[in-house]
């Protein structure tokens, strides 16, 4: 009976699920996911072997890039500060990460606010305030220090290996503050109690039971820092050139000087992509190592440890950490951008807006800058957040049977320092055939493709969130695949993708690595003016405009953290 | 006409048959479940049934219009059914009472009827007061209920229930089974229940299916299952049994060579010869400490071996003597025996079924 009624009902949907649209969609994907991810990186490996002019094949970029001494020793210079910086963080950040999840130290709160302080402050911002602080000659503390103790010698100068080390290290312990603490927060208090009953104190169980537990994430987090220390540019580029520490990547700017020689830029590239493609699948093999509680996700009851009279002490070293990463650096940033001369201190009469005045009124880069910056983050992050998006929904819903290769291409962009991607964007789209050479346009997808993965991950979390049925629910209803997306889904997501929209608009606006490679006369970034003018010496301005970019990024937080929820930037990914 | 047809219903992933020919036929206002263990393919079917999985093989239809053949699939929102989930799937962005509109709206209801109805729904299931709520302030009973208005609103051709109590508590749980009995009583749709719990199975359904392996064993009215089940995995799967050989000489059921009355009583053909498997209810059985009267009950002589009390009931081991048989019986609280104790066991030769 019912085969009879078959072809006649059941053969016209049979087609129009041929045709889904969701097959053209994945098409389109992929396309972009290419054009943003694969060709650049693609491009920039061709170039390396290719001879300028001609692109006959070569391997004398790569006897260029490594032939002088003064290269190698860049590398070399490299991985030193990326191990000391990575250490530095791990010491400043694992105690106060133990006291914030496990103990009753007072001002958790305080500590908090701290960590996601010295986490939105760009680098080079806190590089300018630490030069302003410890520079050998007219730097406050060497002032106040000459002054107490009449010595000629300065007493700390930024202008130093272990000076540059640990200003990087400064505002990038927050990274391992998070991957700690989160690892912390899933460990049982049993735990501690079963080494306790043994016969063990608070301190044996915590470097004997908790501290070990969280191991890998420690370890995670080491490996990260130092990989971003070895792709940053702000930092090594305002301190180390004065102080002449060449490192990888000053060194590669110098390669992007007249005449621009991208093809040994690439190949001096390769190596900093290779240590973190080789880093990052270390550490993913040691985290996925079994039986640590960090990995698996059980919580068990967690009571806090009574530290009595050390509470204080733990809560000494959040304070310090606080000042001299936040609270010193800003103090000083924030009086020379309201000075007439910063050096004069604190006083009536030198106080002025004549910096701030000057800059959004009378300069002829920094108007423009700030509305670039603006633009440039806000399209960037809407691109990255759509493309995510799909991807994601893709991934997650198992719609197509290749999914999971628009998911790996779309986290790829993790592996790939952002210095890297810059430079493989203006092999691949600034010159010929494209020539967006001095385009926003080329900002944007080299933004978009750089923090990609954060969104991705953003959305691949949120969708995992909301439950198939929520849909099926609308669907056996009478809703069709997009109706029920539009009613049930999107209203689901939409807090979790605002956050990471935010998330990705805030990391943007202050990207320098990357932007410094592709900027033009009339796409300068704030993060990229930033630098010109600290090049100049101008501390006063350049402090007055480092203030429009924290007020910027403050209150783009401030609309997230209203919207979104207090921790939407420190939640772990 | 029938309601729902499933003929020949195959799943396949590569050379695994999750559901290998399925055969299922559901009369207008029936209400059927699925039961069986986890694994056994029942909640692919159902979403077979729903559209959300096609079918290798085999065909769905409704009112005799085929939604689904190999190759050609009527999508889920254009087969007029609806379902419950196992998560519920209330969608907390919307009220009580939007949830339970959606579907209406859907419909392209005017806007005074679908006020009209989801009024009246929300009364039926006892959530009138709770209208403007969100699901989040709901208990999970309430949320349920709020799943059971939305699907029952829309007078579904046909109501799809995937494990809808797993995930609340056992009072809850039994509440719950006799409340969707009762809305089955008052709109009478076509229902598919699928469960992995015989109680609920039993206490909701017209008819139960019982799938193992990707396929149907056996499909009968509740009481039907339990007395006489027909494949030995039901048996053992529906309620606690003793399975057992027996054979079968001159139309005589013998177990042991103790005669358990004539093969046709346990539905074996009159030519039927040789060894049978068969299941015995450990309810079948009665305990007794001193040998009946009668003598025209089938009654065996045996020795405690085993016992357990339960509570609500003695679980006893026996051997009947002469056997090296093990056989369970229960017994009411009261009456208890020790081990070792001689007694006799009469049998329900009604409650004995040959089992493949």
């Amino acid at each position: 009976m019912s085969s009879s009624v078959l072809p006649a009902v059941a053969a016209r949907p049979s087609r129009l699920r041929l045709f889904e649209p969701i097959t053209l969609l994945w098409v389109a994907l992929i396309a972009a996911l290419l054009v943003l991810v694969a060709a650049p990186l693609l491009k920039l490996l061709v170039i390396s072997f290719e001879e300028q002019d001609t692109g006959v094949f070569t391997i004398q970029n790569y006897f260029t890039a490594y032939g002088r001494q003064r290269y190698i020793d860049a590398l070399i210079n490299s991985l030193l500060l990326g191990t000391l910086s990575a250490a530095i963080s791990t010491v400043i950040a694992v105690p106060m990460a133990w006291a914030v999840s496990r103990t009753d130290m007072p001002g958790k709160g305080f500590t908090w606010a701290m960590v996601l302080a010295a986490f939105i402050m760009p680098p080079y911002l806190g590089a300018i305030g630490w030069i302003l602080l410890a520079g050998p000659n007219s730097g406050w503390i060497n002032v106040v220090w000459r002054g107490l103790t009449g010595a000629t010698d300065p007493l700390v100068n930024i202008y130093t290996f272990t000076g540059m080390a640990f200003v990087i290290a400064l505002h990038s312990f927050p990274l391992v503050f998070i991957f700690v603490k989160s690892a912390l927060d899933l460990v049982s208090s049993e735990m501690e109690d079963a080494a306790n009953i043994l016969g063990a104190g608070t301190w044996t169980a915590m470097r004997k039971v908790t501290l070990p537990l969280v191991w890998p994430s420690i370890l995670g987090g080491f490996i990260l820092i130092f990989l971003e220390t070895i792709a940053l540019f702000g930092t090594p580029a305002i301190i180390g050139i004065p102080a002449r520490i060449n490192v990888v990547t000053t060194q590669l700017w110098q390669f992007f000087e007249d005449p621009v020689r991208v093809e040994v830029a690439a190949a001096y590239a390769i190596p900093l992509l290779l240590i973190t493609m080789g880093m990052i699948a270390v550490q993913k093999l040691m985290l996925s190592r079994k039986g640590f509680v960090s990995q698996t996700g059980k919580g068990g009851e967690r009571r806090e440890v009574k530290l009595g009279p050390w509470r204080w002490v733990m809560l000494g070293w959040c304070v310090a950490v606080a000042m001299l990463s936040v609270v010193k650096p800003l103090t000083v940033l924030l009086q020379a951008s309201f000075a007439k001369a910063w050096g004069r201190g604190f006083s009536f009469d030198n106080l002025t807006l004549r910096n701030y005045e000057f800059l959004l009124f009378e300069h002829d880069v920094a108007p423009r800058a700030v509305w670039n910056t603006v633009w440039f983050s806000g399209a960037s992050a809407t691109i990255a957040g759509v493309l995510a998006l799909l991807v994601a929904y893709i991934v997650v819903r198992k719609l197509m049977r290749f999914a999971d290769a628009l998911g790996f291409l779309a986290m790829a962009p993790f592996v790939i320092p952002g210095i890297v991607m810059a430079i493989g964007f203006y092999a691949a789209y600034a010159g010929p055939p494209l020539s967006l050479y001095g385009s926003g346009l080329l900002i944007i997808l080299a933004f978009a493709a750089r923090f990609l993965p954060i969104a991705y991950a953003n959305s691949q979390a949120a969708i995992r969130a909301v439950h198939p049925e929520m849909e099926e629910a609308a669907r056996i209803l009478g809703s069709g695949r997009l109706h029920a997306i539009r009613k049930v889904t999107a209203p689901l997501l939409k807090t979790s993708l605002l956050g990471g929209w935010l998330v990705v608009f805030i990391v943007a606006s202050r990207e320098l690595s990357a932007a410094i490679f592709l900027v033009g006369p009339r796409t300068r970034t704030m993060s990229v003016l930033l630098y010109d003018l600290s090049e100049q010496g101008n501390f006063e301005v350049v402090a007055a405009f480092g203030g429009i970019l924290l007020f910027i990024t403050m209150v783009i937080v401030g609309i997230g953290m209203k919207l979104v929820g207090r921790d939407f930037m420190l939640r772990r990914e | 006409m029938p309601r729902l047809v499933l003929s020949g219903l195959t799943k396949a992933y590569g050379v695994i048959k999750v559901v290998d020919g399925v055969e299922l036929t559901l009369e207008e206002g029936e209400f059927v479940s699925l039961l069986g263990p986890s694994g056994c393919g029942k909640t692919t079917t159902l979403r077979m049934i729903a559209g959300f999985v096609d079918p290798t093989g085999g065909t769905i239809s409704v009112d005799g219009q085929a939604l689904s053949a190999p190759g050609a699939v009527v999508p889920p929102e254009r087969r007029g059914m609806s379902m419950i989930f196992q998560s519920y799937a209330i969608w907390p962005n919307m009220t009580v009472a939007e949830n339970v509109a959606f579907g209406l709206k859907l419909r392209k209801l005017p806007r005074e009827e679908v006020q009209r109805r989801v009024t009246e729904m929300l009364d039926v299931v006892q959530l009138g007061k709770l209208a403007h709520r969100y699901p989040a302030e709901l208990s999970g009973g309430q949320q349920q209920r709020v799943a059971l208005a939305r699907a029952i609103v829309v007078k579904p051709s046909v109501l799809l229930l995937d494990e809808p109590l797993s995930n609340l508590d056992a009072n809850l749980r039994e509440e719950m089974r006799f409340e969707i009995r009762r809305l089955h009583d008052e709109f009478r749709i076509t229902t598919v229940y699928v469960t992995h719990d015989q109680g609920e199975a039993m206490a909701t359904s017209d008819r139960i299916a019982v799938m193992n392996a990707g396929r149907i064993e056996q499909v009968d009215a509740p009481h039907l299952l339990y007395t006489r089940p027909r494949t030995r995995f039901v048996a053992g799967f529906v309620g606690r049994t003793n399975l057992l050989e027996a054979r079968v000489e001159d139309g005589a059921l013998l177990l042991d060579g103790v005669s358990l009355g004539p093969a046709s009583q346990a539905g074996l053909p009159a030519d039927a010869r040789g060894s049978v498997l068969v299941s015995l209810r450990p309810q079948a059985m009665a305990i007794l400490a001193a040998p009946p009267p009668a003598s025209d009950a089938l009654v065996l002589k045996a020795v405690i071996t085993e016992r357990t009390y339960l509570g609500e009931a003695w679980d006893y081991v026996l051997r009947p003597d002469g056997t090296g048989l093990h056989l369970r019986a229960a017994a009411p609280p009261l009456e208890a025996h020790d081990v070792g104790a001689a007694v006799w066991l009469r049998i329900d030769p009604r409650q004995v079924a040959v089992v493949e």
